[in-house]
């Protein structure tokens, strides 16, 4: 540390620089690398930083947006928690009172739905550009880990969220999401239970929730946080690109992190709170009609991240659809990085010019062949006729879940044929089962009308 | 050989072990779903006499949360109106004479049994009791249907 530059004059002066030892205006490079090792937000972030990195179209500043709509969701929680009252006979009257009577208590509680919807859309994207740059090798394999628990916290966030307006959407969203966990083999219905705090959903589920989201979710999170910013400071940063094949730069040019970095930063963090307040102005957060148990809606669907889910409950066995795919995908996810690999790519955008045709290739038979599946089995598929005697589980579950990994297999051996290392092969069924999931979304969403019939989305 | 100062160590961690542990069994025993403790015969709905329902005909009580059915023969069936697929309420289409989800479509019978998947298996039933000719229902626990017609006859 220098020694102390000139000695402040007055004792409100000396307080001022107790506060911050650094000065606030710097006036060269040496005040700058001295603000970002004194503060205790900025000295989790290096002095200097790959001027590689630095580009927004390498990150576009996803990481950053999940901290900045993580900030805005925190804000307004916290008003919404002095108006919300997590009670069946309170929880709907204080939310219509709160747009009719609270000043801004609308565009309050619209800058939250807007913010925590957009946070599933940011966070996923940011783990798909953390997996196409490939930035889970060596150092960054656990922080793979660390944010696909955190994509988890706030998909959980988002739900426990979900059901505190207590109208009919969120009643019965709701409903079906915890009606999935039922048909969890053995443990099924004691999970179902302590999900809903009984039997049925009510008060005991509306407590459950209320605690869930605004206390033990969001410190999972910060603790979440903190580690995973930790460990990407630990990998040395965010991976620096590199064109294919090209060595990784032992030395790559350097450029400050304040300004270079932090100013790109915080320009981005501004044009996110204008887009969400734009949202948040120009739409507002749905609100049905007050929750009536002795009523389901037609059609009642699960919130928009689950419609995938609930799209696969359409064309799988309960078991399957529920629970044998998705524990499977959460499982493949967590093994990619620890995979074994022929070669190390990470910084390639999409590894090398063959697994760009790969995973294009790819993305197109996704698209292509999801919505032929989903047409085939709502028009002349029909197992339950062509195989009667056989149990639904094996008909509708293990036999078309076999036919999907038969294909993925097929696809990733040509794939493994055409690239000659591994790396490419599992990045093509990636991009594969992420469109396709993206496709099953889209259908579930978009294109499911009353009693989850196909119909087209502006005849809904 | 273990000596005294290792011997200690190994006890502290043990014990802060224990510690966590016992905090994970409380964590575990307040998420514990809550029942209801109820009195016996508290959950008995009194439908009304046999004479009212006709047969064919299904009434809803929606303070009991069940349908009470008459079939054809004029057995009595108190059915959940709780969907058996995902939980949805499903009311009675007297025109098609079927119980018909709003939510996945599925089906069923009045007696309660699956007449169109997904749903896995039939309604679930809550006991009926017929008692100098009153219709009385037990609302405090429901029964898994097991396929088979268990009407009760006047």
């Amino acid at each position: 540390m220098a020694a102390p530059r000139d000695e402040p004059r007055g004792i409100l002066h000396r307080f001022w620089r107790s506060v911050f030892r650094a000065p606030l205006n710097p006036r060269d490079d040496t005040d700058r690398k001295r603000i970002v090792v004194s503060h205790l937000f900025l000295h989790n972030r290096p002095v200097r930083v790959s001027s590689a990195t630095v580009r927004y179209t390498h990150t576009f500043g996803l990481g950053g947006m999940s901290i900045v709509l993580f900030g805005m969701l925190a804000a307004t929680g916290v008003l919404l928690m002095f108006v919300y009252e997590p009670s069946p006979g309170y929880a709907y009257d204080s939310i219509v009172s709160l747009r009719a009577d609270v000043f801004f208590g609308r565009l309050v509680r619209n800058v939250h739905y807007w913010s925590a919807n957009l946070l599933i859309v940011v966070a996923t994207l940011h783990l798909v550009r953390v997996y196409l740059t490939g930035a889970y090798y060596g150092a960054r394999q656990l922080n793979w880990v660390l944010g696909l628990a955190l994509l988890l916290c706030a998909m959980g966030s988002n739900f426990t969220g979900y059901l505190l307006p207590w109208d009919q959407l969120s009643y019965w969203a709701t409903t079906i999401v915890t009606g999935m966990l039922g048909y969890a083999p053995l443990v099924g219905g004691w999970l179902q239970g302590v999900v809903r705090g009984g039997d049925e959903i009510g008060a005991a589920t509306l407590v459950g929730f209320y605690a869930a989201h605004t206390t033990l979710l969001p410190v999972l999170i910060v603790a979440l946080m903190a580690l995973h910013f930790w460990r990407v400071r630990k990998a040395g940063g965010v991976v620096v690109p590199r064109a294919p094949g090209e060595e990784t730069d032992a030395r790559p040019e350097k450029v400050l992190f304040l300004p270079h970095l932090l100013l790109r930063e915080f320009a981005v963090a501004l044009c996110l709170v204008a887009f969400v307040l734009v949202l948040a102005v120009g739409f507002d957060a749905p609100l049905g009609e007050a929750a009536n148990p002795g009523m389901s809606p037609n059609p009642a669907k699960a919130p928009w991240y689950f419609a995938g889910f609930q799209e696969l409950l359409l064309h799988f066995d309960p078991l399957f659809a529920v629970v044998v795919l998705p524990l499977l995908a959460v499982l493949l996810l967590l093994s990619l990085p620890y995979l074994r690999y022929d070669k190390d790519t990470s910084g390639v955008l999409l590894m090398s010019r063959e697994g760009r045709r790969l995973a294009l290739a790819a993305a197109l038979v996704a698209v292509v062949a999801t919505p032929l599946w989903i047409l085939a089995d709502e028009t002349f598929v029909d197992l339950a006729a062509w195989m009667p005697g056989v149990p639904p589980v094996l008909r509708n579950g293990l036999l078309p879940a076999v036919v999907c990994a038969a294909v993925v297999v097929a696809f990733q051996l040509a794939a493994r044929r055409r690239a000659g290392a591994n790396n490419e092969a599992v990045q093509a069924s990636f991009v594969l089962l992420a469109t396709v999931f993206l496709i099953l979304t889209i259908a579930g969403f978009w294109f499911r009308g009353p009693g989850m019939a196909l119909v087209w989305p502006w005849a809904r | 050989m273990t000596s005294r100062r290792s011997f200690l160590q190994r006890v502290w961690l043990v014990l802060g072990g224990v510690a966590a542990g016992e905090y994970v069994a409380i964590a575990f025993d307040f998420l514990r779903p809550r029942r209801l403790v109820r009195g016996e015969g508290a959950g008995v709905v009194v439908a009304g006499p046999v004479a009212r329902f006709a047969p064919e005909s299904v009434t809803a009580f929606p303070a009991g949360r069940f349908y009470l059915a008459r079939l054809a023969d004029g057995g009595f069936v108190a059915l959940s109106r709780v969907c058996t697929h995902l939980g949805c309420t499903v009311p009675w289409d007297a025109a098609a004479k079927r119980f018909v989800c709003p939510c996945h479509a599925s089906s069923f019978a009045i007696s309660g049994a699956v007449l169109s998947p997904p749903a896995p298996r039939g309604l679930d039933r809550y006991p009926v009791r017929i008692e100098n000719g009153i219709v009385k229902v037990d609302t405090s626990e429901a029964l898994r249907a097991d396929g088979s017609v268990q009407a009760v006859y006047a």
